[in-house]
């Protein structure tokens, strides 16, 4: 077998180890769901009833937000499982076989994209009942949830650095929510920006995670003529925007995440 | 087979490997005997191709470990001091995936793990996630996973540390089967019981270097030979007893008042059993009643004492840190994972 075979092959069988490891221990799913279908329940139910976006239900307007913040959320379980392999030693054995070394990292990233996509279709779901709808074509809604796995894709190469250079499965838990928690409420995940401190406004007009939520909402048909997007190229051009994103995110983390694996592992 | 040439490894200020040597013959078994913090772990895991070394050179199999790792990481079995088996797979599961992981094939991979399950006692258990196995059963999969492709040499660090009396049994009694057939094996220990039955011999290592090597019975010759023991009945025996040991032995007697005791050397000029029979003749001539008699052979912990003047003990000041960090990944770090799995 050629050495792109292997590499294939092995990203292939860690892949199905680590989804088994998500089927055999559902509550990392269970809590996975349960906060954003509670982030709904609450923006909607509580925040919803203060906050009105002209020509958009609040309902349809949050779900973009949630979406995204969720898989941003998720992608901690990248750097967690990482962190926990090391920890327990797993690493060490795979290393010590003859196998690809990139499979660890790419079966991880990969297994995740399966986890994302159950908590995506739970919120949904979640969405659906508390009154959001898709007003787009198929192919539009189609391309959104691609995006979404797109962009939790990416973010995941961010978090299994951060794994492999904390290693111990809580503090990338703690470590990522101080980045994370800022990162996507300085956005237009839950609030419209206009209103937004001058600093903060501009921060949030190029945050990725405004022009990825942006771009959702586009693509489901959630916005409205009566509420453009701040006139910013980010915001105006949210898919392009997004992508660049993701494409800039694989490019810098793929390789910092090799390198941090072997240098992990070889402690 | 193995070869290993001033192996050094740096952690900070402590010095894991101070320049350490050995090699393994093919087919035999080198036993790594050392308290915890002397640099075995470190130097299997050199050996194995997990940790690069500061300095020095190691070939497995002929070949360079530093320069064709994939190469020795094809040739080589490694069982870890922790089982490093994935908890969240079944033990058919997780033999599967290392077989798969070495490329032996989809049916291949399957069938060895059968074929191991049911070499090491595993059958009934083979569909149970390894969550649920005991820890001597666990350790057990864990060499399983090591042979899954047949390893010309095996690398077992501490297999039996932190077993039960029962579990280590049984571990002893699977890696004698292994040893009998004939595989290269280098094993390290901090019993010296286990390096004693299992290995063809030994090295002492400490603070990262070999301080002595040779088979069982040559260190222990190195210590001297038998001991001739008595333990009497009554206090006011002991001068006479002590008279009569150091009359028949090579040295002065010895003697311990609180637990009644006396020995003394009596190294190689006669059998112990006879200097045992003329010490008892005498002493029953002197009135002296004696309850216990033995004839004892030094211990490896005899030989560990000699060399590095403390018993086998942990070291307290390196014990960690020469440990890679293994605190970190070892049974602290695991039950803190347990709890999150929780």
């Amino acid at each position: 077998m050629s050495s792109m075979t292997n590499a294939v092959s092995d990203g292939l069988v860690i892949t199905k180890r680590n989804l088994i490891k998500i089927k055999r221990v559902p509550d990392v799913l269970v809590f996975s769901t349960v906060s954003p279908i509670m982030f709904v329940l609450l923006f909607a139910y509580i925040f919803g009833s203060a906050i009105t976006v002209p020509g958009v239900n609040y309902r349809e307007f949050l779900m973009g937000g949630i979406f995204v913040q969720t898989v941003i959320f998720g992608s901690t379980w990248t750097g967690a499982s990482l962190a926990e392999d090391l920890q327990k030693g797993i690493i060490d054995r795979f290393r010590s076989l003859p196998m690809s070394r990139s499979a660890v990292l790419v079966g991880r990233t990969a297994a995740d994209v399966g986890n994302n996509i159950v908590v995506i279709v739970v919120l949904a779901l979640t969405g659906l009942v508390a009154g959001w709808r898709i007003r787009s074509s198929v192919l539009e809604a189609i391309a959104g949830f691609l995006l979404l796995l797109l962009f939790a894709y990416a973010i995941s190469w961010v978090m299994a650095v951060v794994g492999l250079a904390v290693r111990t499965p809580e503090i990338v838990n703690n470590a990522s929510f101080i980045v994370i928690f800022p990162l996507t409420f300085m956005a237009n995940t839950f609030v419209p920006i206009d209103n937004f401190p001058t600093v903060i406004k501009v921060v949030a007009e190029w945050n990725p995670v405004s022009a990825t939520t942006q771009a959702v909402r586009e693509l489901f048909g959630n916005t409205h003529p009566a509420f453009p997007p701040p006139d910013v190229w980010p915001l105006r051009n949210p898919e392009l925007y997004a992508l660049l994103w993701v494409v800039v995110i694989l490019l810098v983390f793929v390789p910092l995440a090799v390198r941090q694996y072997r240098r992990a592992a070889a402690r | 087979m193995v070869l290993a040439e001033g192996l050094v490894k740096t952690y900070g200020e402590i010095r894991a490997l101070g320049g350490l040597d050995l090699a393994v013959p093919e087919g035999s078994v080198l036993g790594m005997l050392g308290p915890n913090g002397a640099g075995k772990t470190t130097c299997v895991r050199v050996l194995t191709t997990l940790l690069p070394p500061d300095s020095g050179r190691a070939e497995v199999a002929g070949i360079d470990v530093l320069r064709h790792p994939q190469r020795v990481r094809e040739m080589i079995g490694l069982s870890g001091q922790y089982a490093a088996v994935d908890e969240y797979l079944s033990g058919f599961e997780n033999l599967d995936m290392v077989g798969r992981l070495y490329h032996l094939g989809r049916s291949a991979a399957r069938a060895r793990a059968r074929e191991l399950l049911g070499q090491f006692r595993l059958e009934d258990a083979a569909n149970r996630t390894v969550k649920t196995y005991s820890g001597g059963m666990r350790r057990r999969l864990d060499l399983a996973a090591a042979l899954v492709a047949r390893p010309q040499v095996l690398f077992l660090d501490e297999p039996t540390t932190g077993l039960d009396p029962r579990g280590r049994t049984e571990m002893w009694s699977v890696l004698a089967e292994l040893v009998a057939a004939g595989t290269t094996v280098l094993l390290t220990t901090q019993y010296l019981e286990e390096a004693d039955r299992l290995a063809n011999s030994i090295v002492v290592v400490d603070h990262g270097r070999v301080i002595a090597q040779g088979t069982s019975d040559e260190l222990k010759a190195q210590v001297g030979g038998e001991v001739v023991e008595v333990v009497v009945a009554e206090a006011h025996d002991l001068p006479g007893a002590e008279r009569v040991l150091t009359a028949v032995g090579e040295a002065a007697a010895t003697r311990d008042d609180v637990a009644r005791r006396v020995r003394v050397s009596v190294n190689g000029r006669r059998p112990g059993a006879g200097v045992l029979v003329d010490a008892l003749r005498r002493l029953d001539d002197e009135g002296v009643s004696v309850l216990d008699v033995a004839v004892r052979r030094p211990t490896l912990d005899d030989v560990f004492l000699r060399l590095t003047g403390h018993v086998a003990e942990e070291h307290p000041a390196d014990g960690d840190a020469s440990r890679d960090g293994a605190t970190g990944r070892g049974r602290g770090g695991r039950k803190t994972m347990e709890e999150v799995a929780r």
